[in-house]
């Protein structure tokens, strides 16, 4: 293989491997800019994942229209979305109404999604800790004129759609943080809530959102696991990739940008420790080093080594009114 | 006496014991939905736990584990940390002990002290660096040291593949003389695996008793938890505090690890993910309100209902996730619980105001 070809290669799975990490990181970019710590992304990305692979594989199985299979990985991303938000709800109940440790609360979370996932997978599939395959899952796509580029075509412009439309969420949740009302009032109440309410702004109506939208995000990222590279569902589909993203949220500054670039920067580790095991770059750079880049830059970053993380001021707080 | 008066004189006993029959509930409404019958499954959990002398044997090998992880998570929580490392103070616990169970030939009565004292201090200073980030540096410890789990994991596992590699996906044997087993004590519980870490495990609770309420270094730790600048003011060292007590936290994790590797296994395993071990000390130590007694308690429970867990499958085909999705329920209203209790305190306070 030559060096051109590897860099291809690894450049594309840079991409793959970010675009989950890049859409639950955006989650918690919306709870935690509001004032809600979120550990439960892992969770989330947990129970979208199971959501995502049993809907794509029980319309694969079931439907005889070619439309409808083609759409199936579509509605089972939506799917996984419209459970992410209200598998969240409980993290909001407990952390904003009653003010229960948010902490706390996202490893109940976690525990409660992992136990619910593969307790059904067992119960669907007599017994099987795994799904079957997915008969019908994301293809990829090429973007026409520029697939044709050599090398960077194949890099870069050939992936699967949701690799794509990540990038519009990116822009998306950037236009919506800063240029909307809905993004003023989602930072004030992350940065002063006493503030905000002050202004009229209803605090907890505002943490609800954030934590649902928090949690349609990061499932529809956990759904794209299964639908887009592992093709199925198991206990160990999700594991650490929403630490990992909230890792990218924390190194990226809590901004929807900064975490997108992380994340990318963190796929890009990924990629190189997969694909050094193949090309022998392992006889190098041990692999285990290459895996561990996320989670040591993050604590760079926390202590001020590589530039200053600044978490929102009132982040993990219960905001209550009245109280000094 | 009004309601909320006797509400808020409800016990902490009382209050785990209904979220615990909550919990219960709802896992049986799990089995319910799904086609399962709870009773059954119930009844071959309490099977799956008291059976046998093996059986039981090997709960109490789930339970010890739980104890020192538990405690690790208490003894942080009480100097207002949340310690959410342990699962990577675990396993440098291991890494070490099995380290020193390998590289050094000793007599029994130094060489297995030896180990868990090397467990104990790699728990340790691997907890030191997320309390000195937070002392110096203000990092939220639960960031750093959910970081650091991962970085032990994998670091553990190039340490082990690079230099005590056994011969399949695991470390080299740890020498007899290293191991925390007591024949007697196996046999008679039918050969199972149970080790001298229940002992540890129950000395360890005694030490954070002893360490928290019967030393001047224990009070500070506690002053610093209920309120950092009040201590600060009463001239405690709040800094060196709070890197003394993720050491100490640390420390237990370690301990913790080390029996597990000498105990059970006399190996160390290369492994992909988590055993969860640490995780489930989060929900050990909140259901034992962080109080030692209240540990060994819980992680009596939640380790038989973890062991238990396996009969339910073997016999009545019902999933072990079922305990996992019981445990959840129970974290989330015990965390709930002290959301009320609080806010009862607020209430009452605010009437005190007025009545003055």
């Amino acid at each position: 293989m030559s060096l051109l070809d590897m860099m291809t290669t690894i450049l594309h799975s840079t991409i793959v491997y970010s675009t989950p990490l890049i859409l639950a990181a955006l989650g918690g970019a919306f709870s935690e800019r509001s004032g809600v710590v979120n550990i439960g992304l892992e969770g989330l990305m947990t129970i979208g994942a199971f959501v995502g692979a049993i809907a794509a594989i029980f319309i694969g199985e079931t439907t005889a229209s070619p439309f409808l299979a083609g759409a199936a990985p579509w509605i089972a991303l939506l799917l996984a979305a419209l459970v992410g938000v209200v598998f969240a709800i409980p993290h909001a109940v407990a952390s904003v109404s009653f003010r229960a440790d948010q902490v706390v609360s996202g490893v109940a979370l976690n525990f409660l999604a992992i136990g619910v996932s593969v307790f059904l997978v067992k119960k669907l599939f007599d017994g099987a800790a795994q799904t079957t395959t997915i008969q019908n899952p994301f293809s990829k796509v090429g973007i026409p004129g520029l697939e044709n580029i050599p090398y960077l075509g194949k890099a870069l412009f050939q992936a699967y759609p949701t690799s794509f439309i990540v990038f519009g969420i990116v822009a998306l949740t950037y236009f919506i943080f800063y240029k909307t009302p809905f993004g003023l009032r989602l930072r004030a109440v992350g940065e002063h809530p006493k503030a905000a309410d002050t202004m009229g702004i209803r605090v907890e109506r505002m943490r609800y959102f954030a934590v649902m939208i928090s949690g349609a995000l990061a499932a529809m990222g956990g759904a794209l696991l299964p639908l887009t590279i592992t093709n199925s569902f198991t206990h160990n589909t999700i594991t650490g990739q929403g630490f990992i993203a909230l890792a990218a949220l924390i190194f990226g500054k809590w901004h929807p940008v900064g975490a997108m670039g992380a994340a990318l920067f963190f796929g890009a580790s990924l990629a190189i420790a997969t694909a050094g095991q193949v090309i022998g770059l392992a006889a190098y750079i041990p692999v285990d080093f290459l895996q561990m880049v996320p989670y040591v830059f993050t604590i760079l970053a926390l202590a001020g080594v590589v530039g200053r993380a600044e978490a929102p001021k009132a982040i993990g707080k219960p905001y209550e009114k009245g109280v000094r | 006496m009004n309601f909320l008066d006797r509400l808020k004189g409800l016990s902490t006993l009382w209050i785990a014991f209904i979220a615990v029959l909550l919990g219960m509930l709802v896992g049986a409404l799990m089995m319910l939905l799904s086609g399962f019958s709870p009773i059954i499954g119930y009844m071959a959990l309490f099977d799956g736990i008291f059976g046998s002398l093996y059986d039981f044997g090997e709960t109490v090998r789930e339970i010890i584990p739980l104890i020192f992880t538990g405690l690790a998570v208490a003894f942080a929580f009480r100097t207002g940390l949340f310690n959410i490392g342990v699962e990577g103070q675990f396993i440098m616990g291991q890494l070490a002990a099995v380290y020193v169970g390998i590289a050094y030939d000793l007599p029994w009565y130094i060489h297995a002290p030896f180990a868990v004292l090397a467990g104990a201090m790699a728990g340790g200073l691997w907890a030191a660096l997320p309390g000195f980030l937070k002392a110096r540096l203000h990092v939220h410890e639960v960031i750093t040291t959910i970081m650091l789990n991962y970085i032990a994991l994998i670091l553990a596992n190039f340490l082990i593949r690079t230099y005590l590699k056994g011969p399949s996906e695991r470390s080299l044997d740890v020498l007899p003389s290293a191991r925390l087993i007591w024949e007697p004590l196996s046999a008679l519980f039918d050969d199972s695996r149970i080790h001298l870490g229940i002992f540890l495990g129950l000395i360890m609770a005694v030490v954070f008793y002893l360490i928290l309420w019967r030393t001047t270094l224990g009070f500070e730790l506690r002053s610093v938890g209920l309120n950092p600048h009040a201590a600060e003011y009463g001239g405690i060292p709040v800094q060196r505090s709070i890197i003394t007590s993720m050491v100490i936290a640390g420390g237990f994790a370690g301990i913790g690890g080390a029996s597990e590797a000498l105990g059970v296994y006399g190996y160390m395993a290369i492994n992909a993910a988590f055993s969860g071990v640490g995780f489930n000390g989060i929900a050990v130590a909140l259901l034992g309100a962080n109080h030692p007694v209240g540990v060994v308690l819980a992680a009596a429970l939640f380790g038989g209902l973890r062991y238990g867990s396996t009969n339910m499958q073997h016999e009545a085909d019902i999933p072990t996730e079922v305990i996992t999705i019981v445990i959840a329920v129970i974290i989330f209203f015990v965390a709930a619980h002290v959301a009320i209790q609080w806010v009862l305190d607020r209430f009452q306070k605010g009437r005190k105001g007025v009545k003055a």
